[in-house]
């Protein structure tokens, strides 16, 4: 029953996804098709499938533009291509390619819209659809949002399948017309020409004369009993590099002639420098050069570590911060936002709340979370050169498309003449969705033409410069009748992350920010009475998005909140939670998830568990929180979790990501928070934003569910329910309700 | 000054102030030993001084009297290092930056304690931050190279 994708001319060149999605949603805003990015610079002999295949004498070429960040993009961008194409990933090169309005990316588009993602009414449809034509505009080629496997999943399929019908057209030619194409196929990067076998033909083989035919238009893609790569444990293309040192990420690249260096920038984000001093620096052991720049001095060294050392010597005056200076005003901000004048969204309004909140047992609760620097383990860094009208770059980078059009700004050159290599990334989280490390490298650069720049962030310049993650504040009000919750009201408050985030690239969403409520709002609670409402907060500090975004703060708030409430009404978490969905999918990772933990045998003495759900990027996920309460603190014990992601792609990815995400949600929840004081961050390093340290880390029993009909990313959605679920368990072994991250204000851990 | 990685002598010209890491990074230019923090927090700069787990972001030039082993002095044209093995079979890696440090801790802790508990590992291991989250499968990778270790 394979699926037969019909694509039209023109527009297969341009990758696939652009009618796909157009035949899925009816029709686009924005129809003229992007150009090929590979077909400018072609080498003789050299053909370009599709945007995502390049194929010539010497080999094969995936092109994977989802930037790997440590999710193992490439290898599954890989694996979707190479099962249609079947090729083995391990025995082709895999390049992240150009940045081009051809690899945008349409599943990001799909959580910028007002409609739930379990909406797939016409008007969320249309919405999406409208949404990704925006998209498209701009050319968004974007890693984030978990939307990596949702973004790729037909789309790169297509393309192979698109690659492999098109080679078997040029073997009819190959060989004389003697075989007609209904007896070839296609078996590990040749083209069989009869049942026997025998050796066939390399793809390489056939890549001069597929040059000069049209692509075929119309494909089937093999069912998925059919796969011989997705679905199954499936060894990533990096392993082994990874495992022995080998792997050059970009703060690793040497280039020929380079030199060393960092900038030291306001550490009040945004500010200015009034003056500086660099007299001690310039005298210092291995230091080449001093290098003014906007704001921010640069220093060229033999060595990274001397540049660092030299950015100590200079002294500063420093501005002032743009946004309000002390932590406790950034609170009160957000406390005095609650008003109508601040009111961004009421996307939720169900029953009458302010009736239902008249009468009957109201709870009431105030919750906060802090900022969160996103802090990956690789510093950034950039190696800039820059030559005549040329400039070239060497980076890790989610925002590709976006970090050409500015560099070429800055550097006054054309954005023809900016050619960008897009490094391997050891870690994000939403950190390289900036580029003002880039822009400051090509600032250094301008100032060293001919000469290769490479800028290093000191983790402390990284963390003060970082753009955390929102800092947020919820007011829930509750109340129940009879044992059940029937009415919910929650208020939240926080900056608008994505207008934060946008603005940095010169753009601006009109309209609410979808981040203030985004896993509150969408979650498909059937509560009677229920109302989400989003308060925009001013004056705070820069924000941007930080590993599963909105729902990182206001799945704790949410779920944590409900869980007040539903042992207020004497309910069980499992069972009140299970009654009020009628979301299928999200009921069956909550009964999954309470089956694998056993939820309602006695968990022991001293010990609490705690669930909490949570919908996000289109991922139900369900976990249960395990803790003892130990005389030295809480201890986590045991996680299980349950996560509906339609297809299971890349078994042990999954397995990998889930795991990370809990680790990481359940870290910072922990003992990490970003505070100002004077306008400066005060956590610059990990002694002081240590996170989970493996003494720390509990077992973590987790499982797939492939009941949904889309495929949904996993990434991010595991970290949403992963910091209300340990406080709810710490309320069921201890008594004491947390309703402020972190978590070790109010608790010790072990 | 003379610096010996991975059994060959190097004659650096550095100031002795400067941090082994940065030496090995940008000197010798061998970039598997990374940089986290600079100031042994993280643990991705470990590698060995006569096999000691050292952080080398921590340790100056000038103070270094013994003989370096980096990651990329664990694998011989022989083959990989059973811990490397493990750490391959078991799929460890997410982003991988952190892994050259838990590897150099890993092979201290196993030629210390040949048949580490899971306390063993813990306490080993508690230096090297991992922001990927790969701890679980770091104690599952120790555990099988300890195994395969003690039938070789
Ligand atoms: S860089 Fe040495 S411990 Fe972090
Ligand atoms: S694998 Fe990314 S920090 Fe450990």
């Amino acid at each position: 029953m394979g699926r037969i994708a019909t694509i039209a001319r023109r527009t297969f060149l341009i990758g696939s996804a652009a009618v796909l999605g157009g035949v899925a949603f009816g029709y686009y805003m924005y129809r003229r098709p992007p150009e090929n990015p590979l077909e400018d610079d072609l080498a003789d002999g050299t053909v370009a499938l599709t945007p995502y295949v390049l194929i010539n004498a010497n080999g094969i070429t995936l092109i994977t533009p989802r930037t790997d960040l440590g999710q193992g993009a490439y290898s599954l961008q890989a694996a979707l291509i190479a099962e249609e194409l079947d090729v083995d990933i391990h025995k082709v090169n895999v390049d992240p390619g150009p940045p081009s309005p051809a690899y945008y990316n349409t599943a990001l588009s799909h959580e910028a819209v007002p409609f739930a993602s379990t909406d797939d009414g016409i008007a969320a449809r249309v919405a999406r659809g409208l949404a990704d034509a925006t998209l498209k505009f701009i050319g968004l080629q974007i890693t984030g949002g978990s939307t990596t496997a949702s973004d790729s999943y037909e789309k790169l399929r297509i393309a192979g399948a698109v690659a492999r019908e098109t080679l078997k057209q040029a073997a009819v030619i190959h060989t004389g017309n003697s075989i007609p194409v209904d007896r070839m196929w296609t078996r590990d990067g040749h083209v069989m020409l009869s049942q026997s076998g025998g050796d066939g033909i390399p793809y390489e083989s056939l890549a001069e004369i597929a040059t000069t035919i049209e692509p075929v238009d119309q494909v089937d893609l093999k069912p998925k009993s059919e796969w011989r790569y997705l679905g199954k444990a499936m060894e990533r293309i990096d392993i082994v590099a990874k495992s022995t040192g080998r792997q050059k990420y970009g703060i690793d690249l040497q280039i020929e002639g380079m030199v060393h260096a960092t900038v030291r920038s306001n550490p009040r984000q945004g500010g200015s420098m009034r003056s500086f001093d660099a007299a001690k620096a310039e005298g210092m052991p291995d230091v080449r050069k001093i290098v003014p720049l906007e704001n921010a001095v640069g220093v060229i060294a033999n060595n990274t570590w001397a540049a660092f050392r030299a950015t100590d010597a200079i002294e500063f005056d420093w501005g002032d911060a743009p946004f309000l200076h002390e932590q406790e005003d950034h609170w009160q901000a957000l406390a005095d936002s609650f008003t109508e004048e601040s009111l961004d969204s009421r996307n939720r309004d169900d029953g009458n709340i302010d009736d239902a909140l008249a009468s009957g047992e109201i709870v009431e609760a105030e919750y906060r979370a802090p900022y969160l620097a996103h802090a990956p383990l690789e510093p950034v860094s950039a190696i800039v050169l820059v030559e005549e009208d040329r400039l070239e770059i060497w980076t890790g980078t989610q925002i590709p498309g976006f970090l050409v059009v500015k560099a070429a700004k800055l550097a006054g050159v054309s954005e023809e003449n900016v050619t960008l290599h897009v490094q391997m990334v050891g870690g994000s989280f939403g950190h390289r969705l900036e580029d003002d490390y880039v822009m400051k490298t090509v600032e250094l650069a301008l100032a060293m033409k001919g000469t290769p720049v490479k800028m290093t962030y000191s983790r402390e310049e990284d963390m003060r410069h970082d753009f955390p993650r929102q800092i947020a504040m919820a007011r829930g009000q509750g109340a129940f009748l009879d044992g059940r919750i029937n009415a919910l009201d929650l208020s939240i408050a926080m900056p608008a992350v994505t207008i934060s985030q946008i603005g940095r690239q010169g753009l601006n969403l009109p309209g609410p920010d979808p981040v203030i409520v985004a896993g509150a709002w969408d979650q498909p609670y059937g509560i009677e009475n229920y109302r989400v409402t989003g308060y925009r907060a001013d004056n705070l500090a820069p924000v941007s998005s930080w590993r599963s975004v909105g729902a990182s703060t206001n799945s704790f708030f949410h779920e944590s909140f409900l869980d007040e409430l539903i042992h207020a009404a004497g309910a069980d978490p499992l069972e009140e939670r299970l009654r009020l969905l009628s979301h299928e999918p999200s009921r069956k990772v909550l009964e999954v998830v309470g089956e694998m933990a056993d939820w309602g045998s006695d968990p022991g003495p001293n010990k609490g568990r705690g669930i909490a759900y949570a919908l996000a990027f289109g991922t139900p996920v369900a976990e249960i929180v395990e803790v003892t309460k130990t005389q030295e603190g809480i201890r986590i014990d045991k996680v299980w979790v349950a996560a509906e992601i339609g297809t299971l792609l890349d078994p042990v990815n999954f397995e990998n990501q889930v795991k990370g995400g809990i680790v990481w949600g359940l870290g910072h929840a922990m003992n990490c928070e970003t505070t100002f004081s004077d306008g400066m961050v005060q956590q610059t390093n990990f002694h002081a934003y240590e996170a989970m340290r493996i003494y720390q880390c509990p077992q973590i029993e987790v499982r797939a569910l492939e009941n949904g009909s889309r495929v949904t990313g996993i990434g991010e959605p595991p970290v949403a329910a992963a910091a209300p679920a340990l406080a709810n368990a710490i309320f069921a072994a201890t008594g004491k309700r947390i309703r402020e991250m972190p978590f070790n204000k109010h608790v010790s851990f072990v | 000054m003379m610096l010996t990685v991975n059994g060959k002598d190097h004659d650096i010209e550095a100031d002795p102030d400067t941090p082994l890491l940065w030496i090995l990074r940008d000197v010798v230019e061998m970039v598997g030993t990374k940089y986290g923090c600079g100031i042994a927090q993280c643990g991705a700069c470990t590698v060995h001084l006569d096999g000691q787990p050292i952080r080398s972001c921590s340790y100056r030039l000038g103070d270094i009297n013994g003989e370096i082993t980096t990651i990329e002095g664990l694998s011989s044209d022989q083959g990989l290092h059973a811990v490397q093995e493990a750490w391959i079979n078991e799929q460890v890696t997410q982003c991988g930056y952190c892994q050259s440090g838990q590897i150099m801790s890993a092979v201290a802790l196993l030629s210390a304690i040949p048949q580490p508990t899971d306390e063993d590992i813990d306490r080993a291991m508690s230096g090297n931050l991992c922001r990927c989250g790969t701890y679980p499968k770091i104690r599952a990778a120790i555990h099988s190279a300890a195994a395969k270790l003690a039938r070789s």
